[in-house]
């Protein structure tokens, strides 16, 4: 028995030229209001995202609705198109919670019933930038279906129980939580600007308290969510919600891919223009060869993992049969050379690659924690076994 | 040069493969009589001026002619043979021939009738083949050549050889070669075989003696060798981008099926490995695909180095696990028998073989460690190596 091939012969591995416009537009935005020693500064001010630089990104040029459709108030284009903002906004580090509302809570929204009232103005308010949404999981998710839940909601629809580990809560508006209700599976909207809610430390009773936790990626904080009676309104039931966080861990762990292909071109460049100022022994450093082998490799690994990215977010593009497949091989593919590309960087700088000054360990924390996100390689390669029939030993 | 490149389409392809079939019935018609009738048709490599078995089409085009062709039956030129031909000299021959080499040499080239091999490498110019030392002295109309070759594939199948000789060795070693047309055929050519690892005779060492190469075989002018050995070079790390590969249609395929096959053999740090291999394999699959896209788009870019260093690596280390994977079986061998192949197939014979066999990968073609190199300073624009001999003339240089 042989694997199906399927449609993955067809897909447009290439950049159309309206994607190539906006990724001149991001990257122009990106290197005149977020370069690296902003990104360092705006990490310390530990405030969850930049709202200046957010709002110019998601509602100035539009990204924050690109997966949304027109008629639901977004940009009606597709993962093609969010995979190239990711690709940026990875080279930069940026910390904006284009993942986590943009991608994440925007798919599982439209994975529910868009017809619906409060559904689609959600919807509007995340695609237009109005509301900033985030999808209440563990960053660590791996894809394949959804996660049992470990919150409750009662008959009148309050929730209790806790979620760790979450990414873009703080600073978020509304919470999009999985839960069990009475009649089983359900999706849950959350305000955070309810009454009762809390964005700091107190416990408070009747609402969900969230707390911020110190993350290893300075960039993308994580927190862990108190929900105690929190006021909540189902968006789906067991027949869609299960479905619609399935496809949203899909998306995003597909599209991750593309963010740590754009981490690794940043850590890459930089360390190439590094090497070649860079002098001892009366020569620049990237004329010996332990060194020039070391990054010709870094640039093969890209090569592969740029053409792969491009394969996830195509077939998420097109919705089709392979997009279990090529999310899988991405993330386990583009996770790796990620972690290696920001690892070098750091090693062929040498002491100044160790110090807190230079952007080095920024795009290193982002690079190890993006490959434990939406799962690990590993969880990934597991993944394939079963999807392409490569089977595990029994017993 | 072609004058109706404009008016090449894809249906305009299709209409003359059906003509080509219907004067010659795939059914009656004899192996080399079609491909020299398709050849005659342009239909060879559509992207080759019209006259010399092409359209003036895009290259994009050529993969429309092949699946008709495919769907019909019809026979190919089995270019896994004739490749250093086809790859190599080819386009170096469309780069660099005149009008009377090109229409004597193209044809019987891309059917198969005559081979072609590639008088490179030597004993002392491996890496640093500028360094070569094949000399190449004139008399009169006649170039008169004397030296050693060796690693010479299908030398011992071959009509033509490429041959590059130095012409001038008081000039620095890049600047005193020129490119020639060697008969393989001439009495001072001497090829003997070289025993591979693998047990088979892939490749030969080839002895020149007194050989008389007439000026008319000269490729480029006196002196420019090196500048026309970039062209089959590039050519050569190019070749691979070609046709659209199925997911698992390279080495991982074989060893995928032994392990859907064998449930009996799996262990769960085998079960680990593969699958890490499977990703890559599909990943750097997925370049090629891209890389083809990019090519059909008229956007070639430096990834085709990336290519060769990728499948090296990768079908040493899938047919290394695959044989590991065998177990007792893999301490087997197929044949050591001295064979002299005629086509080279890295995937064919036995997980021993492929495994012996893909050890050459990172060899032929330039070596990984050199591609490394070029990738370092080509794409990536890092600083060369000093190079402390490339101004001193060439009969100088220490050896
Ligand atoms: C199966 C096979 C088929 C072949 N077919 C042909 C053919 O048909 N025609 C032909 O002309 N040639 C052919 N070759 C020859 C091939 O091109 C050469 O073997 C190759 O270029 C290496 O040269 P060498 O063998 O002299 O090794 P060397 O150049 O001596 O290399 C030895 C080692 O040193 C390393 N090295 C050398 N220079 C550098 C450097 N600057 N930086 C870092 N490392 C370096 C190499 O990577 C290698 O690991 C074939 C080889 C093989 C294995």
């Amino acid at each position: 028995m042989s694997t199906p091939d399927m449609l993955s012969s067809e897909a447009d591995l290439l950049y159309s030229e309206a994607e190539d416009d906006l990724r001149a537009a991001v990257r122009s935005l990106l290197a005149d209001r977020c370069p690296p020693s902003a990104v360092l500064a705006e990490a310390e001010r530990r405030r969850p995202y930049d709202p200046a630089l957010w709002r110019s990104l998601a509602v100035e040029m539009g990204t924050a609705g690109l997966l949304v459709p027109d008629k639901l108030g977004g940009q009606g284009a597709t993962a093609r198109e969010a995979a190239v903002v990711l690709e940026e906004l990875g080279r930069s580090v940026a910390p904006v919670p284009y993942l986590t509302s943009g991608v994440l809570a925007v798919s599982a929204l439209l994975g529910c019933d868009t017809d619906e009232e409060q559904v689609a103005r959600l919807l509007g308010a995340l695609a237009e930038g109005r509301a900033v949404g985030a999808l209440a999981l563990p960053l660590s998710t791996a894809p394949g279906g959804a996660p049992p839940a470990t919150v409750t909601a009662g008959a009148d629809g309050a929730l209790s129980g806790r979620i760790g580990g979450v990414a873009g809560a703080v600073g978020a508006d509304v919470l999009l939580v999985p839960a069990e209700g009475p009649d089983g599976y359900g999706l849950y909207a959350v305000d955070i600007d309810a009454p009762g809610i809390t964005g700091g430390g107190g416990g408070v009773t009747g609402g969900v308290t969230v707390e911020p936790l110190t993350s290893l990626d300075l960039t993308r904080p994580l927190a862990a969510l108190h929900f105690a009676q929190a006021p909540a309104r189902r968006l789906a039931g067991p027949d869609r919600a299960r479905a619609a966080v399935g496809r949203a861990l899909m998306a995003g762990a597909g599209l991750l891919a593309s963010e740590q292909l754009g981490l690794a071109e940043w850590c890459l460049a930089e360390t190439v223009r590094h090497t070649k100022e860079r002098h001892q022994f009366g020569r620049p450093i990237g004329s010996f060869q332990a060194l020039k082998h070391r990054m010709a490799r870094l640039w093969l690994g890209l090569v592969s993992a740029r053409a792969a990215a491009r394969h996830a977010a195509d077939a998420l593009a097109a919705d089709s049969l392979e997009v279990p497949i090529a999310v899988a091989v991405a993330q386990s593919y583009c996770a790796r050379v990620a972690v290696h590309a920001a690892e070098e960087c750091v090693q062929l700088h040498g002491g100044i690659g160790m110090t807190w000054e230079h952007p080095a360990h920024l795009y290193l924390k982002r690079a190890k924690s993006d490959e434990i996100a939406l799962g690990t390689p590993g969880r990934h390669r597991e993944a394939l076994a079963g999807l392409v029939d490569l089977p595990a030993p029994v017993g | 040069m072609s004058t109706d490149t404009e008016q090449v389409t894809a249906d305009g392809l299709r209409d003359r493969v059906r003509q080509l079939v219907a004067e010659h019935p795939v059914a009656t018609t004899a192996r080399l009589d079609f491909l020299r009738a398709r050849f005659d048709a342009g239909l060879a490599w559509v992207h080759y001026p019209v006259g010399l078995g092409g359209l003036g089409a895009p290259r994009s085009l050529q993969s429309v002619v092949d699946a008709e062709l495919g769907a019909a039956g019809a026979p190919d030129n089995d270019p896994r043979r004739i490749g250093i031909g086809l790859g190599m000299a080819a386009p170096t021959i469309l780069g660099f021939g005149t009008d009377e080499q090109r229409t004597r040499l193209l044809r019987p080239l891309w059917t198969g009738e005559e081979v072609w091999c590639q008088l490179f490498s030597e004993p002392g110019a491996g890496s640093d083949l500028a360094a070569l030392g094949t000399r190449a002295a004139r008399d009169g109309d006649t170039w008169v050549i004397d030296g050693q070759k060796v690693w010479t594939s299908s030398a011992h199948l071959a009509r033509w050889a490429i041959l590059i000789a130095r012409t001038d060795p008081d000039l620095p070693k890049h600047r005193g070669i020129s490119y020639f047309i060697c008969d393989m055929t001439d009495p001072g050519v001497e090829v003997r075989p070289l025993r591979q690892i693998t047990g088979e005779a892939e490749f030969n060492e080839v002895f020149l003696t007194g050989v008389r190469i007439p000026d008319s075989r000269r490729l480029g002018e006196v002196g420019e060798g090196w500048k026309v050995a970039q062209t089959t070079l590039m050519n050569e790390r190019v070749a691979i981008g070609g046709g659209r590969v199925p997911r698992e249609g390279g080495m991982i395929g074989r060893i995928a099926t032994v392990w859907r096959e064998r449930p009996e053999l799996r262990t769960h740090d085998l079960h680990q490995r593969l699958l890490g291999l499977w990703v890559e394999a599909e990943a750097a699959r997925l370049a090629g695909e891209r890389l083809r896209q990019q090519l059909a788009m008229g956007q070639p870019g430096p990834e085709g180095s990336a290519m060769k260093l990728a499948f090296a690596r990768l079908n040493q280390e899938i047919s290394g696990l695959e044989v590991e994977l065998l177990g007792e079986e893999g301490l087997l061998y197929d044949d050591w028998t001295l064979r002299r192949p005629e086509l080279v197939d890295f995937t064919g014979r036995e997980a021993g073989y492929r495994y012996l066999r893909a050890k050459g990968n990172s060899i032929e073609g330039g070596t990984s460690e050199v591609l490394l190199n070029i990738v370092a300073e080509r794409v990536l624009g890092l600083p060369s190596e000093p190079r402390t001999d490339k101004d001193l003339p060439w009969k100088d240089l220490p050896r």
